[in-house]
């Protein structure tokens, strides 16, 4: 078991290197001259040659990776152009809120993909499972965006329950910040419920054949007991994967309902950071997002033997 | 390995069927004609509800909904089918060649290919159209560069897999070269799972050309998108709610017939899954 945890850990390292690698190249293959870009077309050649050396920019591409690097590995994600603060304090900002957004939204879609699963298994071909798997695939094809407009149409504009613009943190008035953050997290587990429901209903299914949940029953354990003592565990662990594959998605997709909420999070910081050409943040936006998707497929990977012990063994 | 549907499953084609039907329908009339200009502006008539003269009611320059709606699908369409277009045939490409004739082109290609996988496919998306600036092309390209990995990935695992069978030991035993026996025993063998990717794919890119045209990163105004339409849609909230729900149903009717369509055509594949 331990030597399977040091294996996983030790096996991400060359993906984030090459993550790593990947935003690099990709800023730098923005056309034009970042210097250029940065001061402006007005700037004289002195300073754009002062500011190229400044960020290293004269000196050849691998150099120039590994000075990035090192200050990244101390914490330093460079400066932001026009937010004039550092980017990795800005990064940090952002993305506790996106990622509290995004972490109770899948948690709640979860624990009711995963009820309405085992259920609509246990319901296999009749009503139930029917009614669970046609809401599911209604659910799949809403985009977040538009379930977010519609929310806020409903329960913000037409009974005012809730606030319709702005963000207030929870550090300035706890009370109030709540109320901004229920009509995204709904919008989330809206969106993001059906494919794991459908994940959920699909592994149950499989597991609900086995032999050992006849044996289960043939025992004499009630229902109850067969579908959450014996066929949960083992329905869980692909449905977890999933998780995982849904919490990517969404670091990378929490931009579109960030902006139909006004709040700031990580996601309206890279698209404004896009819009303002403010490539420091871009890059350091892009590289925390995706180093954040390499470890939450990590824990994934460690969490599943947990649920099915015989992937520790292999 | 096809099967005969059953009742519920053709209820599935039925309705994804026909909702797709509707929408298609509408999106290649638009290519010719519109009720009225889709970007004739008239300030006379701006945000008027839903009435005879515009069905779906008029946005905030007085342009008229249901043909800026009819256009906005040919554009996402257009877009969806060239990314998938695209990233089939690139990744079925290097996914057989790599997955049949292996070597270190394989491992370099599978390394290259994990490190594209390790992206959210929407945040490379996002990148490549930072990198590119929107176009109505520079979303396809980007689209596609994000999709290729998992078709690749996809392919080169169906291939792998089909590579031992014993079929394929005896097109070889009967000596035919390799590529004769890629393209004629393995590339039709490997159709059915593509067909599945390409149809789901085909749904994840509608989505996710709305979402960028949403953020302003995709094709760019005045050509109208279902996903720029909502974008714009916000402020009107209050005053013009139509604004908001019609170009948001018309992305869900898409994505919910694709996601029928797609479902049916897996269970007639493989009627095991």
């Amino acid at each position: 078991m331990i030597g399977f945890v040091i294996k996983r850990i030790l096996g991400a390292i060359p993906t984030v290197l090459l993550v790593s690698i990947t935003v690099f190249l990709l800023i730098r293959s923005i056309p034009g001259d970042p210097a250029e870009i940065m001061l402006g077309e007005a700037a004289d050649p002195a300073s754009i040659a002062a500011f190229r050396a400044e960020l290293g920019l004269d000196k050849p591409l691998p150099v120039q990776f590994v000075l990035w690097a090192k200050h990244v590995l101390h914490g330093d994600l460079g400066q932001s152009i026009f937010l004039n603060q550092p980017v990795a304090s800005l990064v940090w900002q952002r993305l506790l809120l996106s990622a509290s957004i995004i972490l109770i939204a899948v948690g709640i879609a979860t624990v009711i993909a995963v009820a309405a699963g085992l259920f609509a298994a246990w319901q296999q071909d009749k009503l139930g499972d029917i009614a669970v798997v046609t809401v599911a695939t209604f659910g799949l094809s809403l985009p977040s965006f538009w379930i977010g407009l519609l929310l806020l149409l409903v329960f913000g504009i037409k009974f005012g329950w809730l606030p319709v613009v702005g963000y207030v943190s929870f550090s300035d008035d706890p009370s109030r910040a709540w109320q901004y953050l229920v009509l995204p997290v709904a919008t989330l587990v809206i969106v993001e419920v059906g494919v794991l429901t459908r994940m959920a209903r699909a592994s149950a299914v499989e597991v609900l054949r086995l032999e050992y949940i006849t044996h289960a029953r043939a025992k004499g354990l009630s229902e109850f007991a067969v579908l959450f003592r014996h066929a949960l565990p083992n329905a869980f662990a692909p449905t977890l994967t999933m998780v995982g594959l849904v919490i990517g998605t969404l670091l990378g997709g929490i931009a579109v309902v960030e902006t139909v909420f006004t709040l700031p999070g990580l996601g309206r910081l890279i698209v404004e950071a896009i819009y303002a050409r403010d490539y420091p943040v871009v890059q350091g936006c892009l590289l925390v997002i995706a180093i954040a998707y390499v470890l939450v497929n990590l824990v994934v990977d460690l969490l599943y033997p947990i649920f099915d012990p015989r992937i520790a063994l292999e | 390995m096809t099967a005969r549907l059953d009742s519920r499953s053709r209820l599935r084609l039925l309705a994804g069927g026909l909702l797709g039907a509707i929408v298609l329908a509408l999106s290649i009339v638009a290519i010719f004609w519109t009720p009225l200009d889709p970007n004739r502006l008239d300030v006379l008539h701006r945000l008027n509800a839903p009435d005879i003269r515009n069905l779906f009611g008029t946005d905030e320059f007085g342009r008229d909904v249901l043909s800026r709606a009819m256009t906005g699908g040919t554009t996402s369409l257009t877009v969806a089918i060239l990314t998938v277009a695209a990233a089939i045939a690139v990744g079925s490409t290097i996914g057989f060649l790599t997955g049949f004739f292996r070597g270190w082109t394989d491992r370099l290609v599978m390394i290259l290919n994990d490190t594209l996988l390790a992206f959210p496919g929407i945040l490379l998306a996002l990148g490549l159209s930072a990198v590119m600036g929107p176009r109505k092309y520079g979303t396809v390209l980007a689209l596609s560069v994000a999709y290729t990995p998992k078709v690749m990935r996809v392919v080169r695992g169906t291939v792998m897999s089909l590579r031992e069978r014993e079929y394929i030991e005896a097109s070889r035993a009967l000596g035919n070269g390799p590529v004769y026996t890629l393209v004629r025993h393995i590339v039709p063998n490997a159709v059915a799972p593509i067909a599945v990717l390409a149809t789901a794919m085909f749904g994840w890119a509608i989505l996710m050309e709305s979402a960028l045209s949403f953020l302003g990163l995709g094709v760019p105004p005045p050509a109208a998108t279902w996903g720029n339409m909502l974008a714009t849609a916000r402020p009107y909230l209050t005053s013009a709610p139509w604004l908001s729900v019609i170009p948001g149903m018309l992305i869900a009717a898409t994505l919910l017939s694709v996601n029928l369509l797609g479902d049916s055509l897996r269970d007639w594949l493989d009627p095991r899954m």
